[in-house]
């Protein structure tokens, strides 16, 4: 009999999952065990140190490229940039998530399984502090897209999916106000959320059927047998395929965004926008890229048209939209297709030139929802876009910083939003997609209409009786905008540095 | 002299001045306003001693500077100018002295921010120097786009009328433009060698294919017929120009526009000349269009502001086919014509302006008689009307005339049109002079206490240099066309055509044969 072997393990190119997963664990222990006074001040410290100490683990390893517990996680290149991204990003989502100056305890509810409307719930919107559960929640969260961005089989990539998104369908339930709006968000992105990985997971059995097994370069080689079932694999590829696309909000898998965007919570609604988008299209890349880029002539005009549904669903829905996280929510669906365009152009320039639109779009994308948290009126924020009218006049710090960001999102120059969309168009039209540019710059001119309505309604409008005030905005909160609109500011001016480093980081393992 | 970085600085001091302003507390405006005015007077002396220090005989390009900005994709900061960008550079200069001191009093009556509004006005100046300036055409495109943003705020926030509205419009109109530039800008990135760097892609251009040369062709060429305006692309600019407060709407037509038949002549024929030919004919139609109809919506206006902006669309019909004609004599009053429409329509805005500050109405229906209330101001609006109509000893008269002389040679049919145009531009001019300032006096233009105070000392300031300028290159324009003609030879010879020889040589060589 043979002995049993143990796969080799290295640890230290896990060890900034292992970071996060061990400080969640201690954050839900912390939670037990630490006095309710002081709990918001440790947990958020903890989050704070953990993150910062994963993502100076994956500084680390920067030049780790390898495949490690048997194959299950592959630390390369992309994996090592999309966790960085995934760590700063979130980081910076904790700066909003941890913010309390703003509102009376917080953005969170104290105890969300309290009956909406009742007298105790009454009462805890009032006065009392919001549950600290959302520490760990975000880490757990936080910690499963690193894993999902680094698993090499389709296993280990479903419950890497499993683990960051049951913590999200949590946090979207949790917001203090509106607390109907938010069940109904949270219930709505389980529900779909769950069809999503069924799917997902359908097509893993698929696809093992196909390849005899599940690791990618498995699937790779398999692919490029001609004598295999080609049902098995075009099913189990499509099936795989509605799964991540349902996370990454693209078309027609895109209707629980607007939904789950209004309802969540604003910071959770920033942390979804960022880091989810990232982990995502990270999977995405990698499957398309190492699993199947042996069929890529059969899938590259389905996603494409995809692609085009998914720009021109989200250009015209965001025209039509009254609420400002609606508008914001479908801004990124058309967004996450100017990413899919990247992706498409399945060349090293479109891989890196995806990663650097996740990125500028993240810190941009945070930088909006945070200036969100800030505009509120006696019910909370003040969402509605009549609200908004004058802002410029009352406030015009913020209505400034919002421009700047919503120009990014318009892709005018100088902002990253640009140098963004000048790499995935560029890498698109290099690998033979000019008719996803053609169709990504038409969208683009539809989108510029609802951002500019938006600028109309800061700087040209009178102000109103009803326009609301800005909050003045806590450390946390102030240095999370800092940083989303400089961010944004030195991606579209001096973008050199992050297109090397990603450029560097084009390659995957297999 | 020639290694000091001329260019550069141009473009960023206003930037700088921009910001200065900005920071002045809005308590304190004539401060703001004196600082911008200053700053824009630095700009210009600037201008001045890099023009003595440009050679006209000598490379295309000079004041050449490159620094590196994204190395992979081999976007520089290049700058660099021909002729043509020089001249455009100094009527740059010229025009925002002139228009800020124009504004002084423009945004009192609200009570929007004064430091804002000339902080803007340098901001623009920022962008506009940078447009012309720039040999990248990435760079070329940043400055191409963020133009918009300043005048938007412009326009928006201390216009007249249907700001928002005209604003907007303003703002998607040219962001319109602006993306099928960025597609093609993308596409030639590609097939032009991933460069940036002007003179490389001449160089790769005659190896891009036939057709992907005309598609690209076409994206540079709506977005310039865009920003130009041609028609049937123009229904922004009287709206923009009808809502902007005059000196900006100056500014607009004056110089903004220009960036529009630069780029065509820089980039359009430079890099793709096979399919510059192919298009023009379209163009020369679309030109002519232009002419007679924007000439005939003008005759028919009645609110100042609007009929200039309609009065620049059938200018730069003119223009339009100086460029398509494809000689150097149109080539070079196409140009010239750039820098005198600069000028007198700029003059025309400014005075147009005057009235409208005095009366509170754009409406020629408002006044009627005005020259017995201001007679001088209404001597300076009949010159700067007849500069428009290119009488001859104004500017206009001699890039109106080298225009048409150098389309004649070669398509005597639009040039005949066109000739047409000067006819119903004497309409429009006439008209619009009469109804406002000559006949009857209207009662009701009497009762306005403000016009009752003809031109003070601040605008007898801002329109002298300009009618100076009118008058002396309306007799004297060598030094301009001087500057002009090599590089629009050079331009000719990237389209690939030669100037027709004199008909009558033709006709001897017949005879010889």
């Amino acid at each position: 009999m043979e002995d049993l072997k143990l796969p080799g393990i290295d640890y230290g190119a896990l060890l900034p999952m292992l970071i996060l997963f061990g400080a969640a664990c201690i954050g839900i222990l912390l939670e037990a065990f630490t006095p309710r006074r002081s709990r918001q001040v440790v947990q958020l410290s903890l989050a704070f140190l953990a993150v910062t100490a994963s993502f100076i683990a994956v500084i680390f390893q920067h030049d780790t490229r390898k495949i490690t517990i048997g194959g299950a996680v592959a630390v390369d290149g992309p994996t090592l940039f999309l966790q960085g991204s995934i760590l700063v990003l979130g980081l910076v989502s904790l700066m909003l998530i941890g913010e309390r100056q703003i509102e009376r305890g917080g953005p969170f509810v104290s105890q969300a399984a309290i009956t909406v409307g009742s007298q105790k719930d009454v009462k805890q919107a009032g006065d009392q502090p919001g549950a600290t559960e959302v520490y760990p929640l975000t880490i757990f969260a936080l910690g499963g897209m690193l894993l999902f961005v680094a698993a090499n089989d389709l296993l280990t990539m479903f419950i890497a999916l499993e683990v960051f998104s049951l913590p999200l369908y949590l946090l979207c339930a949790l917001a203090r106000r509106r607390r109907l709006l938010s069940q109904e968000a949270a219930l709505k992105y389980f529900l779909l959320g769950s069809y999503a990985s069924a799917f997902f997971l359908f097509g893993v059995a698929l696809i093992y059927g196909f390849s005899g097994g599940i690791a990618l370069g498995q699937v790779h080689a398999a692919v490029a047998d001609p004598q295999r079932s080609q049902v098995l694999l075009y099913g189990g590829l499509a099936l795989i395929a509605i799964g991540l696309l349902f996370k990454a909000a693209l078309a027609p898998f895109h209707v629980w965004t607007p939904d789950v965007y209004q309802g969540a919570p604003t910071p959770v609604t920033a942390l979804m926008a960022a880091c989810t988008k990232v982990a995502a299209f990270g999977a995405l890349l990698r499957i398309l890229y190492v699993a199947f880029d042996g069929v890529r002539w059969d899938f590259q005009p389905v996603l494409g048209t995809i692609a085009v549904l998914t720009m021109l669903v989200g250009a015209i829905l965001a025209i039509t939209q009254t609420d400002m996280k609606r508008l914001l929510a479908y801004s990124s669906v058309a967004n996450a297709g100017y990413l899919l365009v990247g992706v498409l152009a399945l060349n090293e320039e479109g891989l890196s030139s995806t990663m650097f639109y996740l990125v500028a779009y993240g810190f941009a994308v945070l930088a909006a929802f945070g200036i969100v948290t800030l505009v509120r009126d006696g019910d909370g924020e003040a969402t509605h876009l009549a609200r908004w009218a004058g802002l410029g006049r009352k406030s015009p710090l913020v209505a400034a910083a919002f421009t700047f960001i919503l120009l990014a999102f318009a892709g005018i120059p100088l902002t990253s939003g640009f140098t963004a969309k000048f790499a995935v168009f560029g890498a698109a039209v290099e690998g033979g997609q000019t008719w996803l540019v053609v169709f990504g710059v038409i969208t683009s001119m539809l989108l510029a209409f609802p951002y500019l309505r938006v600028v109309v309604l800061l700087w040209l409008s009178e102000p109103s009786e009803t326009t609301p005030t800005v909050s003045i905005p806590g450390f946390l909160t102030s240095a999370a905008l800092v940083i989303g609109v400089a961010a944004t500011f030195a991606l579209g001016v001096v973008p050199a540095p992050l297109i090397d480093l990603t450029r560097d980081a084009a390659q995957f393992v297999r | 002299m020639n290694d000091f970085p001329f260019l550069s600085i141009l473009t960023l001091l206003p930037l700088v001045g921009a910001i200065v302003v900005a920071l002045v507390p809005k308590a304190k405006a004539e401060l703001a306003k004196t600082i911008a005015f200053g700053w824009s007077l630095v700009v210009l002396v600037l201008s001045i001693v890099m023009w003595i220090a440009f050679n006209a005989g000598g490379d295309r390009f000079q004041f050449r500077e490159s620094y590196a900005w994204i190395p992979s994709w081999d976007a520089r900061f290049t700058f660099a100018a021909d002729g043509i960008a020089l001249v455009m550079l100094m009527l740059i200069a010229i025009l925002f002295p002139v228009v800020i001191l124009a504004s002084w009093h423009d945004v009192e009556k609200s009570n929007r921010s004064a430091p804002i509004y000339f902080s803007l006005l340098l901001a623009f100046e920022f962008t506009m120097i940078g447009v012309f300036a720039a040999a990248d055409i990435f760079l070329f495109y940043v400055f191409f786009e963020i133009m918009l943003i300043p005048m938007y705020f412009i326009i928006g926030s201390f216009g007249g009328q249907r700001r928002q509205y005209a604003a907007v419009k303003f703002f998607l109109y040219s962001l319109v433009g602006g993306l099928f530039m960025l597609a093609a800008v993308i596409g030639l990135w590609v097939v032009g060698g991933h460069t940036f760097d002007w003179t490389k892609l001449t160089e790769a251009a005659s190896s891009i294919d036939q057709n992907t040369a005309r598609w690209l062709f076409l994206g540079f060429f709506v977005a310039f017929a865009i920003k130009a305006p041609f028609f049937p692309f123009h229904t922004w600019l009287p709206d923009a120009g009808g809502a902007a407060p005059a000196g900006a709407a100056a500014l607009l037509v004056g110089v903004m526009d220009k960036v529009g038949t630069f780029g065509i002549l820089r980039y359009c024929l430079s890099l793709f000349p096979e399919a510059s030919r192919w298009f023009a004919p379209a163009a020369l139609v679309l030109g002519v269009i232009g002419i007679i109809y924007a000439a005939l919506l003008a005759v028919g206006q009645n609110d100042l502001k609007r009929l200039v902006s309609y009065t620049s669309i059938a200018h730069f019909g003119f223009i339009g086919i100086g460029i398509f004609a494809f000689t150097t004599q149109a080539g070079t009053g196409s140009v010239l014509y750039m820098v005198n429409h600069g000028l007198a329509t700029g003059l025309l805005f400014i005075v147009v302006g005057m009235f409208v500050a005095r009366r509170g109405s754009n409406l020629i229906s408002d006044f009627g008689g005005a020259g017995k209330l201001v007679p001088v101001l209404a001597g300076v609006f009949f010159f700067a009307g007849l500069a428009s109509l290119a009488l001859p000893g104004t500017a206009p008269f001699i890039s109106e005339f080298l225009v048409l002389i150098g389309t004649f040679t070669v398509h005597p049919a639009y040039a005949v049109v066109a000739t047409a145009g000067i006819i119903l531009a004497a309409a429009y001019v006439l008209w619009m002079v009469q109804r406002t300032t000559q006949g009857t006096l209207n009662p009701a233009l009497a009762e306005v206490p403000a016009m009752k105070k003809d031109i003070t000392l601040r605008e007898k300031v801002v329109v002298a240099p300009l009618i100076l300028l009118i008058i002396l290159l309306g007799f004297y324009p060598k030094p301009v066309t001087d500057v002009i003609n090599p590089a629009v030879e050079a331009t000719m010879s990237d389209v690939g055509v030669q100037d027709p020889g004199p008909t009558a040589v033709v006709a001897n060589e017949r005879v010889a044969r």
